[in-house]
């Protein structure tokens, strides 16, 4: 599926007893067209990919291809969200239209949002809603605010994964709130990712730094100038984010120490 | 015979199940969901299920998203 290959010392990911090579995911919204979407997935090498459900388009020309021939089913985890609802009650009718769609598949990306202009999530309403799904045998990944007490509450619940925002989606700000992230990354033992804010490979590497499961985003690579060298850029960013993760990196310290040994000196 | 078809006032005769609407919207074969006054129909319900007269009907698909 995916050709991204695992660091000896890692573990795969593991979202739902399902395992994944990949740590990036990606969603297909604001693509130029299906063939600039299928060629960002390829290269990106995600193997979660995110959709939307909406209205199917009445009398337009049905031999136009679709989204899912684009990214089939067969080849990639298909995650529907719940993206533009403002209320738990359409968050959950819009899960069971996409089981429904997806013949039982039953992995979902909970989002409730409570304001247009920032995408903040009302947590309240995606509390509600991450109970009745769960009731109801859904796999819910949870997109959340950066809030630790929130995060253990939705993986108390039984949610799969946990998402706190780096920024707010679409925005290319990248991570606001490291310190954050770092508390929900120590605190939870479900996956947790990144989910919005990323604007460009270091985000998706300072990210993966902090000992982020995963990373889930789509503007930074669909807006970029280039999205499928973008997509590239988002691979590799992952990988080597997670690998300086696993690596250890050197604690900050406020003056410098030589490189080269300071003994043998002749001058 | 009127319904709400995905929010617009449609026509259809009357009678008619889930499937044969299906067909005649050049949908048959897609992957769609299909939800009939908030309800939804499984796939394997279409044939039987007959839409009555201001019968509320959502069908959605999957599209690009993030």
């Amino acid at each position: 599926m995916s050709n991204t290959q695992l660091v000896p010392e890692d573990k795969p990911l593991v979202i739902a007893g399902v395992e994944y090579r990949s740590r990036l995911l990606v969603g297909t919204g604001k693509y130029k067209n299906l063939e600039e979407t299928r060629q960002a997935t390829e290269a990106s090498g995600a193997e979660i990919v995110t959709v939307a459900i909406r209205r199917s388009n009445i009398g337009q020309n049905p031999e136009e291809p679709s989204l899912l021939e684009a990214i089939p089913p067969e080849k990639y985890t298909v995650l529907p969200n719940t993206a533009g609802c403002y209320t738990a009650e359409d968050a959950v009718r819009t899960c069971r239209l996409a089981r429904e769609l997806l013949d039982g598949h039953d992995l979902v990306k909970l989002e409730v949002l409570g304001d247009e202009k920032t995408l903040f999530p009302d947590v309240l309403q995606t509390l509600e809603a991450a109970e009745i799904l769960i009731k109801e045998g859904f796999k819910v990944m949870v997109y959340t605010n950066d809030d630790l007490i929130i995060a253990k509450r939705f993986e108390q619940m039984g949610c799969v994964a946990v998402m706190p925002l780096a920024a707010p989606i679409g925005s290319g700000l990248g991570i606001r709130n490291p310190c954050n992230i770092l508390s929900i990354v120590e605190e939870l033992k479900v996956p947790v990712l990144v989910d919005a804010g990323v604007g460009t490979a270091s985000d998706a590497a300072v990210a993966m730094e902090l000992g982020c499961d995963g990373v889930l985003m789509n503007t930074a690579i669909a807006g970029a100038r280039q999205p499928v060298l973008m997509a590239s850029a988002m691979k590799k960013a992952i990988e080597a984010g997670r690998e300086a993760w696993l690596a250890g990196r050197i604690p900050r310290k406020r003056f410098a120490s030589a490189s080269s040994p300071l003994n043998g000196i002749f001058f | 015979m009127k319904i709400i078809l995905n929010g617009e006032p449609h026509d259809i005769e009357p009678d008619v199940t889930v499937s044969q609407l299906i067909e005649q919207l050049g949908l048959a074969g897609k992957r769609l969901a299909v939800e009939v006054d908030r309800e939804i129909i499984p796939r394997t319900d279409y044939a039987e299920t007959r839409l009555g007269e201001g019968a509320r009907l959502e069908i959605v698909h999957a599209i690009g998203g993030g």
